[in-house]
């Protein structure tokens, strides 16, 4: 997910760069109250949390491996403003000590991997917490919940900025299943682990949890049954399998992304000559055949996550 | 903590890069970069230009080759996928050595691994010829906010003790026979990282605490760098400025 440098195009490179430091701007406003002399050290613990569990590589598919973005354990943790900021720091610490993302690249990798995961986690956590009662059940499922959506996000935001300034040469719609399919994966491996430290946080330091302070500590404690647990990702894993089946039956809301993003209605010629939207009704397959090799893979991709689910649940019967 | 400052990417030394000021180092390395990615790809010999410009600085800061040549397996992903965009990519279809290959794709592959590797290792070289704290400092002088300073500060502290935590938790849970596989996995790999979580914080309020009673109220002292001087500014500006000219030229005869 580390963009290196000239990925993007210079303009798309710097108004990323723009945008990053303005919802950076916008965050550290916004947690200057809370993030008070003592709750540096933890964020800058939570900081170096998100990047020791980002060189953790978990296998997804076989040869396709994926690692934690950490934006919605941060929100979850610290609340959205100060999230942002947290993973930034990770972002731009690995960009500069690391060598880890390009450096022109910097405020795409921060849009996507800091700004989007972060807004989108906090977000859906809210949002699916609205209707449940405030017990720890309801808070590790929306944390799940949150996670898987806050990785999908960050994809289809890079697929986004593909579409206004990639180095092109592919078609729009074979990148975004692929992008999209494949994070629905690592989202899932992302929810996991933001459950089971957001869970195991809960048990043992409530106070700790930004986005439970509804919580008393009597309804925090309590462990996660592997039952549960599996039943919540099935369940999840359900639901993303029906969405990702409508979207890949009908590719062309990709395209329609692109359009509203701007540069196919009043792009110079030479600007959409080098889009890779340019090539799109003729793209190497054909389009035709090209969309439906793509939505075949999509579809694929996104079947073997249930697969998967229901291979794990199996194993754990047969191991209880 | 054994090995002081020293962070896995530095190379030990006192070259001429070494000795540069930090925050002309980290603006030298942005502007380095943002001169290879506004240069249009098809100027094959600008990136040639640039790579030499690379191997001048590495000699000049007496990095060894193997060295970078390691550190440059991070990119190995995104090479993959830069392979893979002359198969997949759109028409035109030419032929190059016998294999049939798009032409858009084999110009993107060639964009993202020439401007990639270039700003790649760039990035090495300023992390290997500078320590953290002087990073910090140079991002500190080019107004990056004192906050984003402060928890980087604290970040990269506590990343030792982190990655320390958990090489002892995989040994204790190896020598227990466990062994991750796929997904199934998934709920071990969550508990082991929300324990790894606990531990971390609780240790990091016992630092904090340590540090509050030896002083600390919110900020670390710095040692007043010294300004830089007028020779310094130059000798840090010849590379962007040199990157620079050769990307003006190309842009002047593509």
């Amino acid at each position: 997910m580390h963009i290196p440098d000239g990925f993007f195009n210079s303009v798309t490179s710097a108004g990323a760069g723009v945008a990053a430091a303005g919802g950076l701007g916008v965050a550290l406003k916004q947690a200057q109250a809370q993030l008070r002399e003592r709750h540096i050290p933890l964020a800058g613990l939570v900081a170096a949390f998100v990047f020791v569990l980002q060189m953790i590589n978990f296998p997804v598919l076989p040869g396709v491996s994926g690692h934690l973005l950490g934006g919605a354990l941060a929100a979850i943790m610290m609340g959205p403003a100060v999230g942002v900021v947290v993973v930034t720091v990770v972002v731009v610490i690995q960009a500069f000590l690391f060598a880890d993302g390009g450096v022109s690249a910097l405020g795409l990798n921060v849009i996507n991997m800091a700004v989007v995961t972060t807004l989108a986690g906090w977000v859906t956590y809210r949002l699916v917490r609205v209707p449940l009662r405030s017990t720890r059940r309801s808070v590790l499922a929306a944390a799940f919940v949150a996670s898987v959506v806050s990785v999908v996000a960050s994809a289809a935001a890079f697929v986004a900025e593909y579409a206004v300034g990639g180095v092109g040469g592919v078609d729009l719609t074979a990148v975004g299943l692929l992008m999209v399919g494949v994070h629905v994966l690592i989202g899932l491996g992302e929810a996991a682990i933001t459950v089971g430290v957001v869970g195991a946080v809960l048990s043992t330091r409530p106070d700790l949890v930004y986005g439970a302070r509804d919580l008393d500590s009597a309804s925090a404690a309590g462990r996660l049954s592997n039952r549960r647990f599996v039943l919540v990702a099935a369940a999840v894993a359900v639901a993303l399998v029906g969405l990702a089946t409508v979207a890949s039956s009908n590719p062309d809301g990709l395209e329609w992304v692109a359009q509203q993003t701007g540069f196919a209605a009043d792009a110079t010629e030479s600007v959409t000559a080098e889009s890779p939207l340019a090539d799109y009704g003729a793209g190497g397959l054909g389009s035709g055949a090209g969309t439906i090799v793509a939505g075949l893979a999509g579809l694929v991709t996104v079947s073997g996550v249930g697969a998967l689910t229901l291979a794990a649940t199996r194993r754990r019967r047969q191991a209880h | 903590m054994a090995g002081g400052h020293a962070h896995a990417l530095h190379v030990h030394g006192h070259s001429v890069v070494h000795r540069l000021p930090p925050h002309l180092k980290v603006a030298a390395l942005g502007l380095f970069v943002v001169a290879v990615v506004v240069t249009p790809p098809s100027a094959v010999w600008a990136f040639g230009v640039y790579a030499g410009l690379l191997v001048v600085v590495a000699m000049a800061a007496e990095i060894p080759a193997p060295f970078i040549l390691r550190r440059m397996v991070i990119e190995v992903p995104f090479v993959v996928f830069a392979l893979l965009l002359p198969f997949v990519g759109t028409d035109p279809q030419i032929e190059v050595a016998g294999l049939v290959v798009s032409e858009p794709g084999l110009l993107a592959a060639w964009t993202i691994v020439a401007k990639g590797t270039c700003g790649l290792v760039a990035s090495i070289l300023l992390a290997a010829t500078t320590e953290v704290p002087d990073i910090l400092a140079g991002l500190q002088r080019l107004r990056v906010p004192g906050v984003i300073v402060a928890i980087a500060g604290f970040m990269v502290r506590y990343i030792e003790v982190i990655a320390g935590e958990l090489a002892r938790m995989r040994v204790a849970m190896a020598a227990r026979g466990y062994e991750a596989r796929h997904l199934g996995q998934a709920k071990a790999l969550a508990t082991s990282a929300g324990a790894l979580f606990i531990r971390s914080y609780e240790r990091g309020e016992r630092v904090y605490l340590a540090m509050t009673s030896r002083g600390y109220a919110g900020t670390m002292p710095t040692f007043g760098a010294a300004p830089a001087t007028g020779r310094q500014i130059a000798a840090a500006l010849v590379i962007p400025v040199l990157a620079f000219s050769v990307a003006l030229t190309a842009q002047v005869i593509r």
